[in-house]
């Protein structure tokens, strides 16, 4: 009972960081409108007549850099915020703790999404070598 | 049902397939993107089969799944095995394939959308409500202009400079390749590559307003020796009126005010607001391959244009005697 005054207070709603579930997939949102605008400015207006997309490769690589790490660090704490105080995998009571837990699941779960798709629309930039 | 013949053996026992399971005819003939004509379209048919194959066996693993759990083996089943089953059959193995064909598609696309080496033939085509402007280089100067029909030499790239006059138009023979927009006020460029002789169908694949569905063209692949011959008839001027009907026809043509818009090439019609005239009668159709280039249908599209084409850019010319619609229409036929 004690235990269970103890959680409600330190997992209360507040404190569950609802909006840190949908940090993944705004920066893969991100990383796909900087890709794409980059890209289009580029060459529309600096590529040359050679139409060289260098420059918008390296552009995107780092833009890749940087939104991986980003994810990758919330979904790493999502996983650590499911592991929290439990054994095993299941966090579907009804209690501040489980919900803790769930959300902190989802985080990771929509973390590895995200991973997946800014590496495919960073993969169109592996083939295309310019303007064109 | 009666399964439309395949020009390609290997393509036609999996589209008669494709065809007699969904009871369409509609996967071959010669405005198909699976009975490919040029190199461009034998990647993309290639791609589709791959896909399609994939995508049925998918399709098929997971039915037997569903079968298996319902039917064949209902009872409550291992709970850490089945979520290793979940998760490798439903995130990581699909992460696999997506990549597999991601890769695929991206690995065709660069060749697909290259520009071909200097001296490829350039091929200029521009967009309007609802008729292509098609102009070809010449080589001393001036390039020869017509309309709604293309013919290409086989074996060899070519390149189309797109653009459009007033709204977005898309072109697309999908015998022969992909498509890519014309956009108002940029251009774009296609290359194909003809791999097969034979008549092909071009078609606006963006829709561009009430008559979209009736802009289409004609395409004839040729051997190079035919298109050449084809070019140099093309590029010469009109010929002149062979009987009286005709002469009446060409005086008709220029009294009426057609050479406002259209051009007959040897005479003082030199609009540029509608097709080039000066060979219409060796068309194939008529209106971007609307109608069987006849004498009736010349006269109709005359009299009647603007109800046979929806919101065509071309008056109605009512108020002409029926002798008058004749001489026109036989003026215009002989314009071979
Ligand atoms: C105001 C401009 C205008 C005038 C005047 C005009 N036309 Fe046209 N005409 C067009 C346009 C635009 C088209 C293309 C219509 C389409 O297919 O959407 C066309 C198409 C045609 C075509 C079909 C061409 C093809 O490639 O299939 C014929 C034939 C034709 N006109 C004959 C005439 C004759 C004959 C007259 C005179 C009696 C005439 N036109 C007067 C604008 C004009
Ligand atoms: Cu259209």
């Amino acid at each position: 009972m004690e235990q269970e005054q103890h959680h409600s207070e330190k997992y209360h709603e507040r404190h569950e960081r609802i909006w840190f579930m949908f940090l993944p997939p705004f920066v893969w949102a991100l990383h796909l409108l900087a890709c794409y605008l980059t890209a289009a400015i580029w060459c529309a207006k600096y590529s040359g007549s050679a139409n060289s997309f260098t420059t918008v490769r390296i552009a995107i690589g780092i833009y890749t850099l940087l939104a991986i790490a980003v994810i990758g660090y919330s979904g790493w704490s999502g996983f650590r915020r499911h592991r929290h105080l439990a054994a095993d995998l299941s966090h579907n009571d009804d209690t501040p703790l489980d919900r803790y837990r769930f959300l902190g699941m989802a985080t990771f779960l929509l973390a590895a999404l995200s991973t997946v798709a800014t590496l495919f629309v960073a993969t169109v930039a592996l083939f295309f070598g310019n303007c064109d | 049902m009666k399964v439309i013949e395949m020009p390609a053996a290997s393509d036609a026992v999996k589209a008669k397939l494709i065809c007699a399971g969904i009871l369409i005819s509609g996967c071959s003939g010669s405005q198909s993107a699976l009975s490919p004509a040029g190199a461009g379209a034998e990647q993309i048919a290639s791609l589709f089969w791959w896909m399609a194959g994939g995508a049925t066996i998918i399709w098929v693993i997971m039915i037997a799944l569903s079968i298996y759990t319902l039917h064949l083996n209902p009872d409550a089943h291992h709970r850490q095995k089945s979520a290793l089953f979940i998760i490798g059959g439903g995130a990581i193995a699909p992460t696999i394939i997506l990549t597999i064909l991601l890769i695929y598609g991206l690995n065709l696309l660069p060749a697909l959308l290259a520009r071909p080496p200097a001296g490829t033939l350039q091929i200029e085509v521009q967009g309007y409500q609802w008729w292509w402007r098609v102009r070809y280089p010449n080589q001393s100067g001036e390039p020869i202009e017509l309309a709604n029909e293309i013919r290409l030499p086989r074996g060899e790239p070519v390149e189309f400079i797109l653009s459009s006059k007033d709204v977005v138009h898309s072109f697309w023979i999908p015998s022969l390749g992909g498509k890519v927009d014309m956009i108002p006020g940029r251009t774009t460029h296609l290359t194909l590559h003809p791999t097969k002789t034979g008549r092909f169908r071009g078609a606006c694949a963006e829709y561009c307003g009430a008559s979209h569905a009736y802009m289409n063209f004609t395409v004839d692949v040729v051997e190079k020796a035919e298109y050449d011959e084809w070019l140099a008839q093309q590029s010469a001027d009109r010929l002149a009126p062979r009987n009286e009907a005709a002469e009446r026809g060409e005086e008709l043509f220029l009294q009426t005010g057609c050479g406002a818009c259209h051009t007959i090439r040897g005479t003082e019609a030199d609009g540029t607001i509608g097709p080039d005239l000066t060979h219409i009668g060796s068309r194939n159709s008529l209106g971007a391959d609307m109608f069987v280039n006849n004498r009736e249908n010349l006269q109709n599209w005359i009299a009647h244009v603007s109800a046979l084409k929806p919101g065509v850019k071309m008056p109605e010319f009512r108020a002409l005697s029926d002798d008058e619609y004749q001489s026109l229409s036989k003026y215009l036929e002989q314009l071979k």
